[in-house]
């Protein structure tokens, strides 16, 4: 399965599960405030506690707990999986930009070029302090940090312009250290890699 | 019951006079006021911070700051009301003022050290003010001093970290005299499972300040170490390791995180049943899963640690973990609303605010599955997805239950009452003002925009302007709440021993209390919760009032 789609399934599912318990809680909240308010209901019930409710009402979420552990783990997994034919670049992150090395050596600064429809490995280090590189349209995020390489994995299906943030606080122009990703025909990429500076 | 003479009138000890009577003091109640102001006080200039910070988002580019000050401002915001406001918050003003008194004791084991812990909180919060104005300028690090960053910068971070540090020691010590409070002045006649649902968050909490806070300390000092000397245990140049930094600062900081909400669970735990007349629902539940939250809390530090670097079996077993806390959470939740049913509920401000309360922390709870699991936190890890996170909880789940506490034991306090009308209308203020404010960086964080983010790109530019509308709103609800209690000294209307209907122990004394609390042995009902006195009393006095309008019929 698509990584992206992966990561997308589990939020729906988070997301969707967590709304629905939101809103019976405070659904169920309010009615009670409003159908046992005192000028109503002068005289309360004296219930303490019920083991068959607490039971229920631990197990059940232990079980959506898990089934969302599960859920996440394998979208993670997903994003970990880097099949063997993937192209490999270095990106290496520094107060503030980005500069990515390519496979023939050509180096670039704040754009990263890929051809569509094949696996990317991005090997991720920082030469200064911790930066963090992220593609919000990948989902995918790793820490650049000095002496200790990371890497990301993605697979692009369509052409096209993407945004490229540093996440890990840096300095003051940590919010300006963008790039940008361009995804481009594996022709077009080709041409562009031998092209000289 | 007699007149007594409160302890705002009666120094302790006896000899001291005017402000030394203050500044000296070994009596908790004292102590606890001199908590609030100095507390309020922090709370008041970070807010005034975080506001700021939300005006300059509200447009992009530079608004009314350049991105050095904005850096500085977002570190000082979170040290500041993480150190100086949410950790301390509830534990040094309420659990101070309250815990000895629901325990039926007259102060604390160790009141000397209790001063003790407010000079270092004094101390703290002073070095603090004093690292913005010396050295190499506003520490600019965020709160959490990461390195290698924080060890290069040449702004003034080791005061800075001196300053937690010191903060830290207070916090620590006051836990060590909960714990020692709870164990031995207790009244013989109440067991464990009397003990009411405040003073036993505070104990679960006591024990992680005291266990966790070590960590917090030996890492500060090692930062101001490889500062002074270039040792090299965090800095990659010198074959150190900055994740070593991580796992140590996160095995204080996550355990920190339930230090700062088990007081608020604990303060919801008390004012639910007040004012629904009707025992908790799941008094041991809620016992077990205070102590449950307490252990497994401290052992989740790197989930915020998913795309460090670490190895994936880590992110596996973390993640695990982290689930597993989820649990013990919404069990409480439950307890709390399942107690409302069948209750015999009067609104007041208090109770509006524990309702608030329980909606602002079940979406935080509810968001943070979303960064407890592997796949979908590594998209939202550091954007501003997670700051409206931990804002909800932190701010509608403690800052709520904060505030909840201060409108609930204020006429304990103080012996006044505030105006109603008014509280309403600032809690409604806030409330909305807070979802304006915090629901658009969930969006945003969606989309991709980092936290710590001076400036954004154009997709982000809505979604901060709606923000800002919202923080304009909440700000101007917090700050009439503040005003509303602060009128109370002014109008002086006096508050009655137990205008609520509570029925732990400090419902029993009059307010302000006594010296020594206990103006008679206090006397420990069987079952904490026990409403049946109280409905007993308002019954009498419900048929009281109908034989006289019947007799004026």
């Amino acid at each position: 399965m698509d990584p992206v789609l992966g990561v997308d399934r589990a939020f729906w599912y988070i997301f969707i599960v967590s709304a629905v318990l939101l809103t019976g809680i405070t659904l169920v909240m309010i009615y009670f405030a409003i159908r046992y308010r005192r000028s109503k209901n002068p005289v309360p019930e004296d219930i303490r506690d019920n083991w068959k409710l607490e039971v229920v009402w631990t197990i059940i979420p232990t079980l959506i707990a898990l089934s969302m552990f599960w859920v996440g783990w394998s979208s993670y997994t997903g994003l970990r999986n880097v099949p063997k034919d993937a192209i490999e670049i270095e990106v290496l992150g520094q107060m503030f930009s980005w500069i990515f090395i390519y496979e023939n050596d050509k180096e670039t600064e704040n754009e990263l070029v890929v051809p569509v429809n094949k696996p990317i490995k991005l090997n991720i280090e920082s030469i200064d302090v911790l930066h963090s590189f992220f593609i919000p349209a990948f989902r995918v995020k790793a820490d650049a940090v000095k002496g200790m390489p990371t890497y990301v994995y993605f697979h692009p299906k369509e052409t096209g312009t993407y945004d490229i943030l540093c996440t890990e606080y840096c300095g003051t122009s940590h919010s300006s250290m963008t790039a940008t990703l361009e995804v481009v025909t594996m022709e077009q990429y080709e041409t562009w890699l031998e092209e000289e500076e | 019951m007699s007149e007594t003479t409160s302890f705002f009138n009666t120094p302790s000890p006896p000899q001291l006079k005017g402000i030394w009577a203050w500044l000296l003091t070994q009596d908790h109640k004292r102590l606890a006021v001199m908590y609030l102001w100095a507390v309020m006080f922090w709370f008041g200039i970070a807010i005034t911070i975080g506001f700021l910070i939300r005006i300059e988002l509200m447009s992009i580019g530079p608004t009314i700051m350049g991105p050095d000050l904005y850096n500085a401002a977002f570190t000082l915001h979170g040290v500041i009301m993480i150190f100086l406001f949410v950790i301390p918050g509830i534990p040094a003003i309420f659990g101070n003022f309250i815990l000895p008194i629901q325990i039926g004791a007259d102060d604390v084991f160790f009141p000397k050290l209790n001063l003790l812990s407010w000079y270092l909180y004094m101390a703290g919060g002073i070095m603090a003010l004093v690292s913005l104005f010396t050295g190499g300028g506003f520490p600019d690090t965020g709160w959490t001093f990461y390195v290698p960053f924080s060890i290069s910068t040449s702004h003034n971070v080791p005061l800075t970290v001196l300053a937690a540090f010191t903060l830290g020691m207070s916090s620590m010590l006051t836990g060590l005299n909960f714990i020692t409070t709870v164990h031995r002045m207790r009244i013989k006649e109440m067991g464990w499972m009397q003990i009411p649902l405040f003073t036993w968050a505070l104990y679960a909490t006591a024990w992680v300040q005291l266990l966790a806070t070590p960590v917090i300390s030996i890492t500060l000092l090692l930062i101001i170490f490889e500062r002074l000397f270039s040792i090299g245990l965090f800095d990659p140049d010198k074959g150190g390791d900055p994740l070593l930094y991580q796992h140590l600062f996160w095995m204080y900081s996550h355990p920190a995180v339930y230090v700062m909400i088990l007081p608020g669970m604990g303060v919801i735990s008390e004012i639910i049943p007040t004012f629904s007349r009707k025992a908790i629902f799941g008094y041991k539940a809620i016992v077990y899963s205070s102590m449950g939250i307490a252990i497994a809390g401290s052992l989740v530090w790197a989930h915020h640690m998913y795309t460090s670097g670490m190895s994936d079996t880590a992110i596996f077993v973390f993640s695990l973990l982290t689930f597993l806390v989820a649990i013990p959470t919404a069990v409480k939740v439950f307890s709390w609303v399942g107690t409302m049913y069948k209750a015999s509920i009067e609104m007041t401000p208090p109770l509006l605010y524990a309702m608030v309360f329980i909606y602002l922390f079940s979406v935080g709870g509810l968001t943070g599955l979303v960064l407890g699991a592997a796949g979908t936190d590594i998209h939202v890890h550091d954007t501003h997805f997670v700051v409206a996170h931990f804002h909800f909880t932190m701010f509608g789940g403690t800052g709520f239950a904060f505030f909840a506490a201060l409108h609930y034991w204020w006429p304990k306090m103080f012996g006044i009452m505030y105006d109603f009308k008014r509280a309403y209308i600032a809690a409604t203020l806030a409330t909305v003002g807070f979802m304006f404010h915090y629901v658009p960086m969930f969006i945003l964080g969606m989309m991709g925009m980092p936290r710590r983010y001076y400036d954004y790109l154009p997709q982000f530019s809505q979604g901060n302007l709606f923000a800002g509308i919202g923080g304009i709103l909440l700000f101007i609800g917090i700050m009439l709440m503040l005003i509303n209690l602060l009128l109370s000294f002014r109008k002086q209307e006096k508050a009655v021993a137990n205008p609520w209907g509570g029925v732990t122990l400090e419902w029993s004394i009059p307010s302000p209390p006594p010296l020594h609390n206990f103006v008679a042995p206090p006397t420990v009902q069987d079952y904490p919760y026990d409403f049946s006195n109280v409905l007993q009393k308002a019954a009498a006095q419900h048929s009281s009032v109908n034989t006289e309008q019947k007799e004026s019929e």
